[in-house]
C-alpha cells in the first residue's frame, strides 16, 4: 500500500512543480485562447483573456486567407513548403544515417573511429558558424531560394545526429550476427537489409521524430536561404507579422502559430512512447 | 587429404603477439579440438581460418587451395557460433536457407536441403518459429543446422556449448559426437573445457599463449603430456605435479618425493630409460589423481605400491572421494573409491600406480619419460 498522507514536504513539492508547469504552459496558453478571441476583443481588454465568444474564423483566415507577401493563400503554401522540405530530409537522413550508424559500428575498418568522431563533431558546431559556408555551397550549385537546397542543407547537418543515435543503437548488436552472415556468403548491403534494418524499428521512430521535430521546427536557414513564396512556414510566420504591423491581427497570427506546430505535435502524440521507448531500449535480446 | 593445412601461421596486433608461428595438418573426416586458456589465441586462430580476420604470416590451406586471400563465403566452410547468431528477424527456415538465398540455390533445392537436414537435426516443428521462441538447445541445433545445410569441406565450432546449461551441454556433445560419426564431416572445434576435447576430438591441439603446446589424439595429450602446462590443463582435476629427485639403485631410477625427510617417498620406475641423464638430479613429477587409490586398490600387473600420507581434506562427489595428501610433504590429491572416507587429520594407505607416472624437465618443463 502507498502512503496517502500528504507531509508537508511533499505539498511543498506539488507546489513548486505546479509553478513551474504553469510558468512553462502560459505562454501556449495565451496562443491558444488569443487564436479563439476576435481582434477587436484583444484589442479592448488586453493580451491575456478569456474568449467571449469563440472566433473559430481565425484558424480559416489563418489557413487560406490571410495574406502574406502579396499573396492572399493564408499559411497553407508555406505548410506544404515545409513538408516538402521536412519528409524527405527526414527519410534521407534517417536512412543515410542508419547505413553510417551501422558501418561503423558493425564493420570495423581503419580510421572508422576517427570519421565516427568527425561525422558527431557536427552536433558541436554552433547553427550560425554554419551559414556562410552553405550560402557558398547553395550559390555554387544554384540551390539559393530552393526547397531543394533546404532539403540538402537538413539532410546534411542532420546526419550527425542521426549517425550517432543508430551508431549506439547498433553497437548493442552481437558481431556474431555479422560474421555469421558473412560467412553465409551476405555483403554489406544485403546484411543492413536482410539483417540490421528490420531490428532497427525503436531507432528508427526515435530517429524519424527527432529529425522531423528538428527540421519541420528550424527557422534560421529558412529565413536566410528562402525568400517569398518558397520560405517553410516557421519563416513564413515572421512574414505575417510583418505583412500585418500597420494593425495587429493578434487572433490570427496565434491561430497560424498553433496550424504551423500542429504536425509535430501530432507526432509526437503519435510515436512519443516509442520515443522514450526507443532511446533506452537494448538492441537485441 | 589434408582437409586443412596451417603453415608458419602468426598473427600481430601493434605490438601483441597472439598466435606465434602455427603449424597443423588436419586430415579429412578428423575432429580437431582447439583447446586451451582464454586468451591463447584459439579463436583467433578459428577467426583466420575462417577468413573473418587476416592472418599477420604463414598460409592457411582448405582442401588442398590456398586461401589467404579468399573470402569466407568462398571458402567452403561453415560456421557455428557461441551465441549461435541466428538472425533474430528470420524465421528457422529462412535463417537455414538465407546463405542459399545468397549463392542463388534454386528454391527447389533450397526446400529439399532445409528438410534434409530438419530431418537429420529434428528440428521440423521448428521451421515457422523465430529464435526468440526457441529454448537454447534448440536455437544450437537450429545453428548446426545452418552450417550442415551448406555441406561443406570443413566445419567450425566455435565454442558453441558454453551458453548451455550443465545437463544440455553433455547431451549436445554427444549429439555433435554422433552427427560427426554419421556424416563424417571435418570440424575444428574451439573449446575451453578440456572435458569436451578428451570426449569428442579424434585428436587434441592444446593451445598456449599463442603456441600449439602439443598436438595428438586425446589418449596421447592425456598419458603423455608433451609439458607442464599440458599436463596441468587437461584432466580434472589436473595431474599433480610436485618436485622430486631422480636417483639410481641397484642400477634402475627411483624418484624420491622430499629426499632427506624422514616421510620421505622413494618410488621405483620401470621403463623409464629415457630418464637415465636426469639421474642425480632435480625432476618434475607428475602423478595423476586416479593413479592414487585407497591402500586395498590393486593397480593391474606389479606388486601394489602402499605409501602411508598424511590426509588434510576429503571431498566425497558421489562417485568418488577426492583426497588431498601430502606425498613427502607436498600437496597431492587422490581419486578413490566412493564409500572409503579417510579421516583428515590421521594417515591413511594409498596405493600408487607407478607406471603412470610422468618426469619432466624442470628447467624446459618438457616431458622426459
Amino acid at each position: 500500500m502507498r502512503d496517502r498522507t500528504f507531509a508537508p514536504s511533499r505539498i511543498l513539492i506539488y507546489l513548486v512543480v505546479s509553478l513551474i508547469a504553469a510558468a512553462y504552459l502560459a505562454p501556449l496558453a495565451v496562443v491558444v485562447l488569443n487564436s479563439l478571441r476576435t481582434n477587436e476583443e484583444i484589442a479592448q481588454a488586453s493580451m491575456i483573456g478569456w474568449p467571449k465568444q469563440w472566433a473559430w474564423s481565425n484558424y480559416a483566415a489563418a489557413w487560406s486567407g490571410f495574406c502574406v507577401a502579396e499573396t492572399c493563400a493564408g499559411i497553407r503554401p508555406y505548410m506544404l513548403n515545409s513538408a516538402l522540405v521536412t519528409i524527405p530530409a527526414t527519410i534521407i537522413s534517417t536512412m543515410l544515417g542508419a547505413i553510417a550508424g551501422y558501418a561503423v559500428s558493425l564493420w570495423r575498418f581503419r580510421g572508422d573511429s576517427w570519421i565516427y568522431g568527425i561525422v558527431t563533431l557536427g552536433l558541436f558546431l554552433p547553427q550560425q558558424m554554419r551559414l556562410l559556408p552553405w550560402t557558398i555551397v547553395l550559390r555554387d550549385i544554384g540551390l539559393i531560394n530552393t526547397l531543394a537546397g533546404l532539403v540538402l542543407i537538413h539532410t546534411i547537418q542532420g546526419l550527425s545526429f542521426t549517425t550517432l543515435f543508430c551508431r549506439n543503437y547498433y553497437v548493442a548488436i552481437p558481431h556474431e550476427l555479422i560474421r555469421a552472415a558473412r560467412i553465409d556468403g551476405a555483403g554489406f548491403f544485403r546484411i543492413f537489409w536482410r539483417i540490421i534494418l528490420p531490428l532497427s524499428s525503436p531507432i528508427l521512430i526515435v530517429t524519424v521524430i527527432w529529425q522531423f521535430t528538428h527540421i519541420w521546427n528550424e527557422f534560421l536557414y529558412g529565413v536566410t536561404f528562402t525568400t517569398g513564396q518558397q520560405q517553410p512556414v516557421t519563416a513564413a510566420l515572421i512574414a505575417l507579422s510583418a505583412a500585418i504591423a500597420d494593425i495587429p491581427q493578434h487572433g490570427v497570427q496565434s491561430a497560424a502559430v498553433i496550424i504551423a506546430a500542429l504536425p509535430t505535435l501530432l507526432i509526437y502524440l503519435l510515436g512519443g512512447r516509442y520515443f522514450v521507448r526507443g532511446l533506452t531500449a537494448g538492441a537485441v535480446k | 587429404m589434408a582437409a586443412l593445412s596451417i603453415r608458419a601461421l602468426s598473427k600481430r596486433y601493434a605490438n601483441l603477439e597472439v598466435l606465434k608461428g602455427i603449424d597443423l595438418d588436419i586430415e579429412s573426416g578428423e575432429f580437431t579440438v582447439l583447446v586451451g586458456p582464454s586468451g591463447c589465441g584459439k579463436s583467433t586462430l578459428l577467426n583466420i581460418v575462417a577468413g573473418l580476420d587476416r592472418a599477420s604470416d604463414g598460409t592457411i590451406e582448405i582442401g588442398g587451395r590456398i586461401v589467404n586471400d579468399v573470402p569466407p563465403k568462398d571458402r567452403d566452410i561453415a560456421m557455428v557460433f557461441q551465441s549461435y547468431a541466428l538472425y533474430p528477424s528470420m524465421t528457422v527456415r529462412q535463417n537455414i536457407t538465407f546463405g542459399m538465398e545468397c549463392r542463388h540455390v534454386p528454391k527447389a533445392e533450397q526446400e529439399k536441403a532445409v528438410a534434409n537436414v530438419a530431418k537429420l537435426l529434428q528440428i521440423e516443428p521448428l521451421l515457422g518459429r523465430k529464435p526468440s521462441q526457441l529454448s537454447g538447445g534448440q536455437r544450437q541445433r537450429v545453428a548446426m543446422g545452418r552450417a550442415l545445410v551448406r555441406d561443406p569441406l570443413l566445419f567450425l565450432f566455435d565454442e558453441p556449448l558454453s551458453n548451455l546449461d550443465a545437463k544440455l551441454r553433455v547431451e549436445m556433445r554427444m549429439e555433435i559426437k554422433r552427427l560427426h560419426q554419421r556424416i563424417g564431416a571435418t570440424i575444428v572445434y574451439v573449446t575451453h573445457d578440456q572435458v569436451e576435447a578428451m570426449t569428442m576430438a579424434t585428436r587434441i591441439a592444446v593451445m598456449h599463449q599463442g603456441e600449439v603446446q602439443q598436438f595428438a589424439d586425446p589418449d596421447t595429450v592425456y598419458r603423455y603430456p608433451a609439458n607442464l602446462f599440458v599436463a596441468r590443463f587437461m584432466g580434472s582435476p589436473p595431474m599433480n605435479t610436485m618436485r622430486a629427485r631422480l636417483e639410481a639403485e641397484n642400477g634402475g631410477p627411483v624418484v624420491v618425493i622430499g629426499a632427506g625427510r624422514p616421510d620421505e617417498v622413494r618410488l621405483r620406475l620401470r621403463g623409464y630409460d629415457a630418464a637415465a641423464p636426469f639421474v642425480g638430479r632435480e625432476v618434475v613429477l607428475g602423478i595423476r589423481p586416479e593413479c592414487i587409490a585407497e591402500g586395498s586398490r590393486v593397480f593391474a600387473g606389479d606388486a601394489p605400491i602402499i605409501v602411508n600420507a598424511p590426509v588434510e581434506m576429503v571431498e566425497p562427489t558421489g562417485a568418488e572421494t577426492i583426497v588431498l595428501l601430502r606425498l613427502g610433504g607436498e600437496p597431492a590429491m587422490a581419486r578413490i573409491t566412493p564409500d572409503i572416507r579417510p579421516t583428515p587429520g590421521a594417515s591413511a594407505a594409498f596405493a600408487l600406480d607407478t607406471r603412470r607416472i610422468c618426469l619432466f624437465d624442470p628447467e624446459t618443463e618438457r616431458l622426459i619419460a
